[in-house]
């Protein structure tokens, strides 16, 4: 019987923990970054010492500890203010800039470029970047998925030369891929001669260029990068998961959906998100393969700054840029965690 | 053929044999340990029973039902897992009735079913807990009880208490024991611990190199371990190197002792190893003494530990440890010269 006292009583000190945990992410975002370097500098232990007992000595304690801690994040922050802030707050300055008549710009502030945004095509443009950089991103994820889980369960060689291929393919530039394609996608040398001669199609058709064709290259081009992020996720699933639920009487395809997909989740959401801001940056592979409907908000950008010498408004389109990538992301990682 | 019966099931992963020509035979609602140093190949027949490996030769047979090619999620198995391996992603509740929901058992069917389950293992109400939120013993019994929701023919764990504290681990073992008596279910547990398989099993299977070293009740194979690898690993033995003289007499040095029994491979003539337990042996003052069974040694320590007294005794060069109660210390000192009895019933002789 005493077994279960003593278990009574580890209960009691989980019912704590059920408690105060809830507590810390009600704190939110704030505190819960003000957790992270606490976490990192103490050990769990001296954590725990310190909470229950906040005697002086341990106070100052922990205050020389949170000099040192302060001291490891120059490094970083100096680097982040030098290579991101500094060209962000340049950007953002440029952006309300005046536009002279030689192709120049003189520091000011209007907010006209961001009113020519609101007022022409260029909605429709970022509505359609970001259609674009979503489907490509779920498509990549459908890919690679059901992939990188086969690649988990291969025998150790067909591994390594699976991911040796794959980072191959990471070697060739973007332009080479973009081109490559266009002539796959070609009527005179293309995969419609394989559509011919399986019966499908009558005559050989250019595939490109065509929206089919922009979004092919770019999920082309996302895979690799995909199956690289969620292969050290999908290979660190401990297997007795996937062995318990088949004890349990379920095949292996119903494990992989119950078990395996809603545990690698995180990784599926975190790797979706890069996906979708690496595809919104491509600036290439849309004029390539693609007709000027077809063009995103980055080769709007690019024809902006560079060819119509138009600096302040190629300015304004990239922060519309990045506040639509920001708002996504954000909204992915809030549903994430309202249904974790 | 009633019970569970392993016929010739032999392992290979690739030219490594994990398992060799394993025959054994258990009875329907026995509890069985395979016990075994680590990579002994116990896991793998463990694993070959739940169908999570395909045996490159032999059968399976329960209760006449021939089990060797049915897929695992067919079989009827629980299996606990030396991780537990609860979905962290499901809540206790849900974490239970997996199976129930995998089979399409209807949703109050599931719940009324959790609600028994979580009562037997005296965790009644946590149906809504996270897996995060459970103590190492409470997840054992969520796994425990998650396993047996489906009634399964054959309830298997493997190492369950390793991931315990000593205390915890010991009164669990016994309340396993009798959850396992109460459902009269098949048990096959997997343990390097000998306490532990003593503790609960019917049958132990001692399992070394790949293969079979002996099978019986835990008693059995503690007072007649058939080799010397059995011997040594289940309790604490003394082994003395001697020559077989005669059907059930040897020779150590210049003493004759005889045995009540010897262990496989031990003919006339050879040299084999003269097995006694140390809580057998008794200790007379005074050396020089030839009765039965006797031999002459000397007093090289004594640990004293309060309820047991442990004597090591230098006999010609080999140590003969011998335990005993308070009650029965003979009263020596180290450097004296003492006689040492082993009883006939207490000798074995091994194969070398």
């Amino acid at each position: 019987m005493h077994a279960w006292t003593q278990d009574a009583a580890c209960r009691k000190e989980s019912g704590l923990f059920g408690r105060t945990r809830p507590g810390l992410t009600a704190a939110g975002n704030a505190a819960a970054n003000a957790e992270f370097p606490r976490r990192t500098a103490l050990s769990p232990r001296d954590e725990d010492r310190a909470m229950r007992s906040g005697t002086g000595t341990e106070l100052a304690g922990r205050k020389e500890l949170a000099f040192g801690r302060y001291l490891t994040l120059v490094p970083s922050s100096v680097m982040l203010g030098v290579f991101f802030l500094i060209p962000f707050a340049l950007i953002l300055a440029v952006s309300v800039a005046h536009k002279t008549e030689g192709g120049d710009f003189i520091f000011g502030f209007t907010t006209a470029h961001y009113e020519r945004f609101f007022s022409g095509l260029y909605i429709g443009r970022a509505v359609f970047s970001t259609v674009t950089a979503l489907s490509v991103s779920v498509l990549t994820l459908l890919i690679a998925f059901p992939f990188t889980y086969m690649l988990t369960r291969f025998t150790r060689r067909n591994r390594t030369l699976w991911l040796i291929y794959i980072l191959a393919q990471l070697s060739l530039s973007e332009v080479l891929i973009a081109f490559g394609w266009q002539v796959l996608f070609s009527s005179t040398a293309g995969l419609s001669y394989i559509l011919v001669l399986l019966g499908i199609a009558d005559k050989p058709f250019p595939m490109a260029p065509g929206l089919g064709a922009v979004i092919t290259a770019l999920v082309y081009l996302a895979l690799p990068f995909a199956v690289l992020l969620l292969y050290p996720a999908l290979s660190r699933i401990d297997k007795s998961y996937m062995e318990a639920s088949q004890t349990m009487g379920a095949s292996p395809v119903r494990t992989f959906f119950n078990v395996v997909v809603p545990i690698a989740r995180p990784a599926l959401i975190s790797t979706g998100v890069t996906m979708f801001v690496l595809t919104l940056g491509a600036i290439i592979t849309p004029q390539v393969l693609g007709r000027p409907a077809h063009w995103t908000l980055s080769v709007l950008i690019q024809d902006q700054a560079i060819f119509s010498a138009n600096m302040p408004f190629a300015a304004a389109l990239a922060v519309v840029l990045l506040i639509l990538a920001g708002g996504v992301i954000a909204l992915v990682s809030r549903l994430n965690r309202g249904n974790g | 053929m009633p019970g569970l019966v392993i016929e010739n099931v032999t392992k290979k992963f690739g030219a490594f044999t994990a398992v060799a020509d394993v025959n054994l035979r258990f009875k329907t609602g026995e509890m069985i340990c395979f016990l075994g140093p680590s990579g002994c190949g116990k896991t793998t027949l463990l694993r070959v029973i739940a169908g999570l490996e395909s045996a490159t030769e032999g059968t399976i047979t329960f209760d006449g039902q021939n089990l060797t090619s049915i897929p695992v999620h067919q079989r009827n198995v629980g299996m606990v897992f030396q991780s537990f391996a609860l979905f962290p992603h499901l809540s206790v509740g849900e974490n239970i009735s997996y199976s129930m929901r995998v089979r399409g058992r209807s949703r109050s069917e599931r719940e009324d079913r959790v609600r028994e389950l979580l009562d037997m293992i005296r965790l009644p109400g946590i149906e809504d807990r996270r897996i995060s939120q459970l103590s190492g013993g409470q997840r054992q019994r969520v796994a425990i009880a998650r396993a047996l929701a489906l009634n399964p023919q054959i309830f298997l764990l493997d190492e369950p208490m390793s991931a315990l504290d000593a205390n915890l681990r010991e009164s669990m073992q016994i309340e396993l024991r009798k959850l396992q008596q109460e459902l009269g279910i098949t048990t096959i547990v997997v343990t390097h611990d000998q306490t532990e398989a003593m503790t609960m099993a019917d049958n132990i299977v001692v399992m070394s190199a790949a293969r079979v070293q002996q099978t019986g009740g835990p008693i059995d194979i503690y007072k007649k371990p058939v080799n010397k690898f059995v011997a040594g690993f289940i309790g604490a033995s003394n082994l003395l190197p001697a020559k077989m003289t005669g059907t059930d007499q040897v020779r150590v040095g210049e003493h004759n002792i005889r045995v009540c029994q010897s262990g496989e491979g031990a003919a006339q003539g050879q040299d084999v190893l003269l097995m006694t337990r140390p809580e057998e042996i008794y200790i007379h003052a005074g050396g020089g003494r030839s009765g039965e069974n006797q031999v002459n040694g000397r007093v090289t320590f004594i640990r004293d530990i309060g309820a047991t007294i442990e004597i090591l005794v230098d006999c010609g060069g080999n140590e003969v440890s011998a335990l005993m109660t308070p009650k029965g210390f003979p009263e020596v000192e180290v450097g004296q010269d003492v006689s040492v009895e082993m009883p006939v019933d207490a000798c074995m002789a091994l194969a070398a």
